[in-house]
């Protein structure tokens, strides 16, 4: 496909690298020449340097012929306004906008619909949603939802005495009678694609499917409590932190923020009633004593510092009960960071990115099926995505062991009528499923993908 | 140093000549010579050992700028190296070091020989010298860009940053990739044009191809003893608007093929460049008119040997040592200012020498306007204060290896103009110099060690110096680096 990123700043730049990666054909955009060309020495683009809401430097990166303007610039206006000429240019042209204040945020709806854009992405309320997702069920380290939240594949370590050590995946299954799959068992870093007779250790890390209320049955059938957190710390008070307290306060949970800066928080105090903004350093012991830390069940590292906000979590982790957040911007680091064995850790850049491109793949595909879902696990070793079958194709009517499929790859659910399926070789694809499928193969935007 | 991608790009180049080897073959079975032989085995064997290289799997496949500079130079030792075997081994040049120079001179579409008789070498063999042009011309790593998987994730650009003429890459497209299509698209298509063209006016069909190739890569070998003095004058015209053309940036081309035409009239390099070869053209006219007995044969004798020697072809159709002192003079600055960049000619390209000529401008109006803030402008745009800085060290090195070649090879003893020409026709892939080296004689006299030098010479001229530059850096060799 060819797609224009407008705005070569950190999201600009993790996207158009992703999207060169799955053969696309990227021009990027951007008034800092050195930004331009940084990118376009080192990766397969073409770099112009330029406003991208003018006309004239759309036309010098091919509007005509572009089938995908990605507008991630850092003013929500420009943004807006490069969609806005571009589409009206190329009516054909799929445009994203990142939008990230409040008050555009707040009325994405309609300004997509009037705006015609094709899709809106606001990073930080994102990146708050995950976060509140797991304050709600404090034992995942990641939630990844998919058939429109009604499935949930979560990944979470085994805690040093569980009833889980020791025993095989059968033995599991007969344990809980439960509709689940064990679909990932991370191990020393490796990555265990488990069946019946593995034995889960204790410090695995594994991956679940099921849905919601099998999940929490399992968990209390494992002995393992799944309350959420009813007082949660947020330290910063950034957009990110702004969209999580505003989201946790409707769910009932007490909210508190810790920000420097006294301008920022009258500024949150007025536009949340009902939290507790402390104005002070995060980083502070005495402050966070004050604020009496171990009443916390729930603790979000979220400066806008990354090195500040992991060493905080570390801090806090023996002190806090149920769940500690920390928010890194950073993660070309991967492994590293996966030895530090933080509880979760989220990352706006990757979600947006990770949007952009489930975006990307869904357009650029065939019409008999289409990407729902995607999302990128284990530093992007792995792909898990959802696939909606809305047409005979190769892939139906077939059972499951008489498909050739590739090495490497789970089937790891069938979603039919709201209900998940966990296949096995009887199984078949029919019109109107949604399937979900692992994968170690990167870059699949369609179904057929999976067959050799 | 990632050696392992280097060996993958160098097995990719040993396929592709292997590849290519095999067409001299063609012409082997058309004229049933059994010098095809020779180039059918060479060509089998290069694919094989290439294929072989490029089982081993690469753990890091990223190509970083030092790798592409590295194997952009690397790639066309091995190519010189392995292409001069043929002649060898046919036995029509016996001396490796001659046969490596007459090669070196295809490949970098220079045109200079070491060969006094043209018109002995087997058919097979002359296709090979001047298809070596068409390969060179647009270069042989760009050909394979068209070609490798992106498995590297889009870092090829290295490759294409380190082989395309001119002071930075332009991309046409997107991708590396289809931008090396697109390329070699208007490359073909301009070739089979030309091959056409001159089919219609009568050309012998061998002649034709060979004419073609060592034209399209702005080459120079020529089929017969006296270049292309037997052509009639309407081929004649033929073969000088065809150098021209293809001395033209190919961004031109691009942008006139996707019905930009404003755009791509408005190039200043291109205009500068047509306009030079206007004025030269007709100021020796002028000069040599009395020569000829008709104007229009002064003209194309001129405008012929402007247009080869501008565009670094080097084709001549009289021996243009014998001219007056002014009409060589303008052919030697000429030699040195070269064709565009983007396209297949050498030199030192008319885009630095406009962007010389507006810096000494620049300069001047500093000097009146001492705390004035200026900036150079080229097609409208700001030039990048980093590309005029490696322009100015480009052209200072430039003319440091010009300087330093002289004095090596002055060694031979030869006069000045033959050497000051030498060096001046191989570093800027031109083909004949003057005195002992014009039109009519050959670079055979030289020493080995002159030989190797301009070798050198003509490498690093088709490279534009750094790639070949690096590969004599020692800490380019060293561990860390």
């Amino acid at each position: 496909m060819q797609i224009i990123v407008v705005g070569c700043g950190k999201v600009g730049r993790s996207i158009a690298t992703q999207l060169i990666k799955e053969n696309n054909n990227v021009t990027v955009i951007d008034t800092k020449a050195e930004l331009v060309h940084n990118i376009s020495t080192n990766y397969d683009v073409m770099g112009i340097v330029g406003n991208g809401s003018s006309f004239n430097v759309l036309s010098q990166a091919d509007l005509k012929h572009t089938d995908m303007l990605i507008a991630v610039t850092e003013s929500d206006e420009v943004n807006l306004l490069t969609c806005v000429i571009a589409k009206l240019n190329n009516e054909k042209c799929h445009t994203i906008a990142r939008v990230r204040s409040p008050h555009y945020s707040e009325e994405r709806n309609f300004l997509q619909k009037g705006l015609n854009l094709s899709m809106t992405i606001n990073p930080e309320l994102e990146a708050a949603k995950e976060m509140t997702r797991l304050l709600n069920f404090p034992t995942a380290i990641d939630i990844f939802s998919f058939a429109k939240d009604r499935i949930d594949m979560l990944r979470f370590r085994v805690p040093t005495r569980s009833m889980l050590i020791g025993i095989s995946l059968k033995q599991v299954a007969q344990l809980t009678t439960n509709n689940l799959l064990v679909c990932i068992i991370e191990r020393n870093n490796e990555i265990i694609v488990p069946n019946g007779d593995t034995v889960i250790n204790s410090g695995d890390v594994l991956t679940i499917m099921a849905m919601p209320s099998d999940v929490e049955e399992f968990f209390r059938k494992i002995g393992v409590k799944t309350n959420k957190a009813e007082n949660v710390m947020i330290v910063g008070g950034g957009a990110t932190s702004y969209y999580l307290a505003k989201l946790l306060k409707s769910r009932g949970i007490n909210v508190t923020i810790i920000e420097k800066e006294m301008k920022r928080c009258e500024e949150l105090v007025s536009e949340l009633p009902g939290v507790t903004v402390d104005c002070g350093d995060g980083t502070d012991r005495e402050l966070l004593d004050e604020e009496h830390l171990e009443n916390m069940d729930g603790f979000v590292a979220c400066t806008g510092i990354d090195e500040v906000n992991a060493i905080l979590s570390l801090y806090v982790m023996n002190r806090v009960k149920k769940k500690v957040v920390t928010k890194l911007n950073h993660v070309d680091f991967g492994e590293l960071i996966d030895s530090l064995k933080l509880d979760s850790v989220i990352n706006p850049k990757e979600i947006t990115a990770q949007k952009i491109v489930q975006y990307v793949r869904a357009a650029g595909n065939s019409m008999e099926s289409n990407v729902e879902t995607l999302y990128r696990l284990l530093n992007g070793r792995v792909e898990a995505m959802e696939f909606y079958i809305d047409k005979e194709s190769l892939v139906t009517g077939q059972k499951l062991v008489d498909m050739k499929i590739k090495e490497g790859i789970i089937i790891a659910g069938i979603v039919r009528n709201g209900k998940l399926i966990i296949p096995g070789g009887q199984d078949e694809f029919m019109v109107g499923d949604s399937v979900i499928v692992i994968t170690t193969h990167l870059g699949f935007h369609d179904i057929y993908n999976i067959l050799k | 140093m990632n050696y392992a991608v280097i060996g993958r790009i160098l097995s990719w180049v040993l396929r592709t000549e292997g590849l290519l080897m095999l067409l001299p073959c063609i012409i082997a079975v058309a004229y049933g010579e059994k010098q095809g032989f020779v180039y059918l085995v060479l060509g089998l064997v290069a694919i094989a050992a290439g294929w072989a290289l490029s089982l081993k799997h690469i753990k890091n496949p990223a190509i970083y700028q030092r790798e592409g500079f590295v194997s952009v130079g690397l790639s066309w030792v091995v190519l010189s190296l392995y292409g001069a075997i043929p002649f060898v081994l046919t036995g029509e040049i016996p001396s490796y070091l001659n046969a490596l120079f007459e090669i070196v001179s295809g490949f970098t579409t220079t045109g200079s020989s070491i060969l006094a008789e043209v018109e002995t070498m087997s058919h097979t063999s002359l296709f090979w010298r001047s298809f070596s042009h068409w390969i060179g011309g647009m270069g042989v790593l760009v050909f394979i860009l068209m070609m490798i998987p992106s498995s590297s994730g889009g870092t090829q650009i290295n490759l294409m940053k380190a082989e395309s003429p001119g002071p930075d890459v332009s991309k046409f497209v997107p991708r590396v990739k289809n931008t090396a299509i697109v390329l070699y698209r208007i490359y073909l298509g301009m070739t089979l044009l030309m091959i056409a063209i001159l089919a219609f006016s009568g050309m012998n069909w061998f002649h034709n191809l060979c004419i073609t190739f060592g034209t399209a890569g702005t080459g120079g070998f020529g089929v017969l003893n006296d270049s292309c003095a037997s052509y009639t004058p309407f081929q004649q015209w033929v073969i000088t608007f065809f150098m021209i053309a293809f001395g033209v940036n190919f961004s031109f081309y691009y942008l006139f093929l996707t019905f930009h035409f404003r755009a791509a009239f408005q190039f200043e390099e291109i205009r500068a460049y047509l306009l030079i070869i206007l004025v030269a053209g007709l100021s020796i006219a002028w000069q040599i008119h009395p020569r000829f007995l008709t104007m229009e044969e002064a003209l194309r004798a001129a405008f012929f040997q402007v247009g080869s020697i501008m565009t670094t072809t080097g084709f001549s159709t009289v021996d243009f040592d014998l001219w007056p002192s002014f009409s060589k003079t303008v052919l030697v600055a000429l030699m040195v200012v070269g064709a565009c960049a983007g396209s297949t000619g050498g030199g030192v390209k008319v885009s630095r020498v406009v962007l010389v000529i507006k810096s000494i401008q620049e300069e001047l109006r500093q000097l009146l306007h001492p705390h004035g803030v200026q900036c150079i402008r080229l097609d409208g745009k700001i030039v990048d204060k980093k590309i005029l800085v490696s322009l100015y060290v480009y052209l200072t090195s430039y003319f440091l290896i010009f300087a330093l070649s002289i004095l090596v090879i002055s060694l031979d003893n030869f006069s000045f103009t033959t050497n000051f020409t030498a060096v001046a026709a191989t570093l800027n892939n031109i083909g004949p110099g003057l005195d002992a080296v014009g039109p009519s004689r050959n670079f055979a006299a030289y020493s080995p060690l002159s030989k190797l030098v301009l070798i050198f010479d003509m490498l690093a001229g088709r490279l534009e110096l750094l790639p070949m530059l690096i590969l004599f850096y020692p800490r380019t060799w060293q561990a860390k680096g």
